[in-house]
């Protein structure tokens, strides 16, 4: 083990992760702004030019907030909970490639933080523990509607997952690897989302319903549960919530752009390896966008609709979408 | 070396964490530390090159199963129960007796088997995805479909028996209006 490679390592996960967070700023910033302009409203336009510096203002208001602890709480997980929230959002961006090679001061540099050969396995795995979080947070707050919102997320998650997995599983046997830098690879030739349209179009659902967006987000469902399992949550450990869904909203845009909208890649990328980063970063922007405009349009559904949309809608149609998949590609070799 | 601390402090980490769960007085923090004892356990196959076991470890057990079971604790609110009447009279000699067979076998495979040469290093990729789909789509078909048709046939008299007992619910209640 070189030493410059260690430091390499370190200067890529600390870049990685000041980019996720100035992103997720400004994805609050951006779901503001582009809510405003659908309902014909102006949005955020006081704090910096066009209101550019309003995250800011919102984190230096959070900071100075009271941080409340109900008297009953179950401290120690009540503190843990907002924090194992925001780790997984965090390292499941670990694995997204961000481009291949460039050239910095004459030493070749990776534009991925890890080369994983079980990637999509790994963001799988950290998907599926990313609920404990606001599963404790409903428990310990002691509030009957935050254990709702945690129960509810709970049961979500478990529903969406099985088809969440079923929509990564197209991908892998197109690309007959695991290695999420291989699968944008070899969609030089074409994005999956053409061959797989059904099983990208199940990926979008679920993982909205993961992030536990609108309509999916029975969890917090302001009007009947108060915020559900972050009532009780207030200055800098609600911020880690708030920002553990949008860091989850920017990684999510990216593990669907790597599976089916070909990544990094990009007129004139093989070229110029540093568009890479850029294509991903539009297609983020796109991912974003398209949540925030569903957010805008969509009621919420209700439980019971929820569930069943699950478990009769999408997981048959995942399953039978693999299973067709797989007898094609036998077929045809 | 360093992959030998790692394992080390892990070992230490997942029976540290399997001990908290024996003894925990609430149902959830047993829950946590046997999701923590999961992910220990995790990053010990990683340490012995088995990433793909190791991630499988991580979604089924951490994700999935105990997810179901902090699920099922909440639910009841079953955190703070305590067993009415005390352990079930021989399930605490039955379990030491079981354990120490447990231990006795694999100190016997660890200690004199392995000195003796019987035990061979696993092949070089004995832990690959495909490495592992062969052995249980081939190799081990068979007990692979009969273990989850077993599962199945659990699940399905789990449903069987709740629907009995609604019937009988509801009966009872037509007789009582």
């Amino acid at each position: 083990m070189d030493w410059a490679m260690l430091i390499e390592w370190v200067v890529k996960a600390l870049l990685l992760t000041v980019i996720l967070l100035t992103g997720f700023a400004y994805t609050t910033y951006l779901e503001r702004k582009v809510l405003a302009w659908i309902q014909v409203r102006i949005g955020p336009n006081r704090a910096g030019p066009w209101g550019l510096l309003q995250p800011a203002a919102d984190g230096i208001k959070l900071i100075f907030k009271e941080e409340l602890i109900p008297a009953y709480a179950d401290k120690i997980i009540f503190v843990l909970a907002p924090v194992i929230t925001m780790i997984p959002a965090l390292i499941i961006n670990a694995v997204i490639p961000w481009g291949r090679e460039v050239v910095i001061f004459g030493r070749k540099v990776a534009l991925y933080l890890a080369d994983v050969n079980v990637g999509v396995l790994y963001i799988m795995a950290v998907a599926s523990i990313s609920v404990y979080g606001v599963v404790l947070a409903g428990w310990s707050s002691n509030n009957k509607y935050s254990l709702l919102g945690g129960l509810r997320a709970s049961a979500q998650m478990i529903s969406y997952e099985l088809a969440l997995g079923l929509a990564f599983l197209p991908p892998i046997m197109l690309a007959g690897t695991l290695n999420l830098r291989e699968i944008v690879e070899a969609q030089r030739s074409m994005w999956y989302v053409v061959y797989q349209p059904i099983a990208a179009f199940i990926f979008l659902v679920t993982s909205i319903a993961e992030v536990n967006r609108a309509p999916f987000d029975l969890p917090e469902a302001e009007q009947e549960l108060t915020a559900g399992y972050h009532t009780e949550y207030s200055g800098m450990k609600f911020a880690l919530f708030f920002m553990a869904e949008y860091t989850k909203m920017i990684a999510v845009s990216a593990i669907f752009a790597s599976l089916y909208l070909g990544g990094y890649l990009g007129p004139f990328e093989s070229q110029f390896p540093w568009l890479g980063p850029v294509y991903l970063a539009l297609k983020i922007f796109l991912g974003l966008f398209l949540m925030i405009w569903l957010r805008a349009t969509f009621p919420r559904f209700r439980y019971d609709q929820l569930m069943a949309l699950g478990w009769k809608g999408l997981f048959p149609l995942a399953l039978l979408n693999v299973v067709v998949t797989a007898g094609v590609l036998a077929l045809v070799g | 070396m360093s992959l030998m601390v790692l394992f080390v402090l892990m070992g230490a980490l997942a029976l540290a964490a399997a001990l908290g769960l024996l003894f925990a007085r609430n149902a959830v923090y047993a829950a946590l530390f046997l999701v923590l004892n999961m992910l220990a356990l995790a990053v010990l196959y990683l340490t012995l090159g088995a990433p793909f076991l190791a991630m499988v470890q991580i979604t089924v057990y951490a994700g999935a199963v105990m997810v179901l079971f902090l699920f099922v604790v909440m639910l009841l609110g079953a955190e703070t129960l305590r067993e009415e009447g005390g352990p079930i009279a021989w399930q605490r000699p039955l379990a030491a007796i079981l354990g120490g067979v447990l231990v006795g076998t694999l100190s016997y495979i660890l200690f004199v088997e392995a000195t003796t040469g019987k035990i061979l290093p696993p092949p070089e990729d004995y832990a690959t995805p495909y490495a592992l789909s062969v052995k249980l789509f081939q190799d081990y078909l068979l007990p692979f479909e009969v273990a989850s048709v077993l599962l199945l046939v659990a699940m399905l008299g789990a449903l069987v028996l709740v629907q009995i007992e609604r019937k009988r619910r509801r009966n009872d209640d037509q007789t009582s209006d």
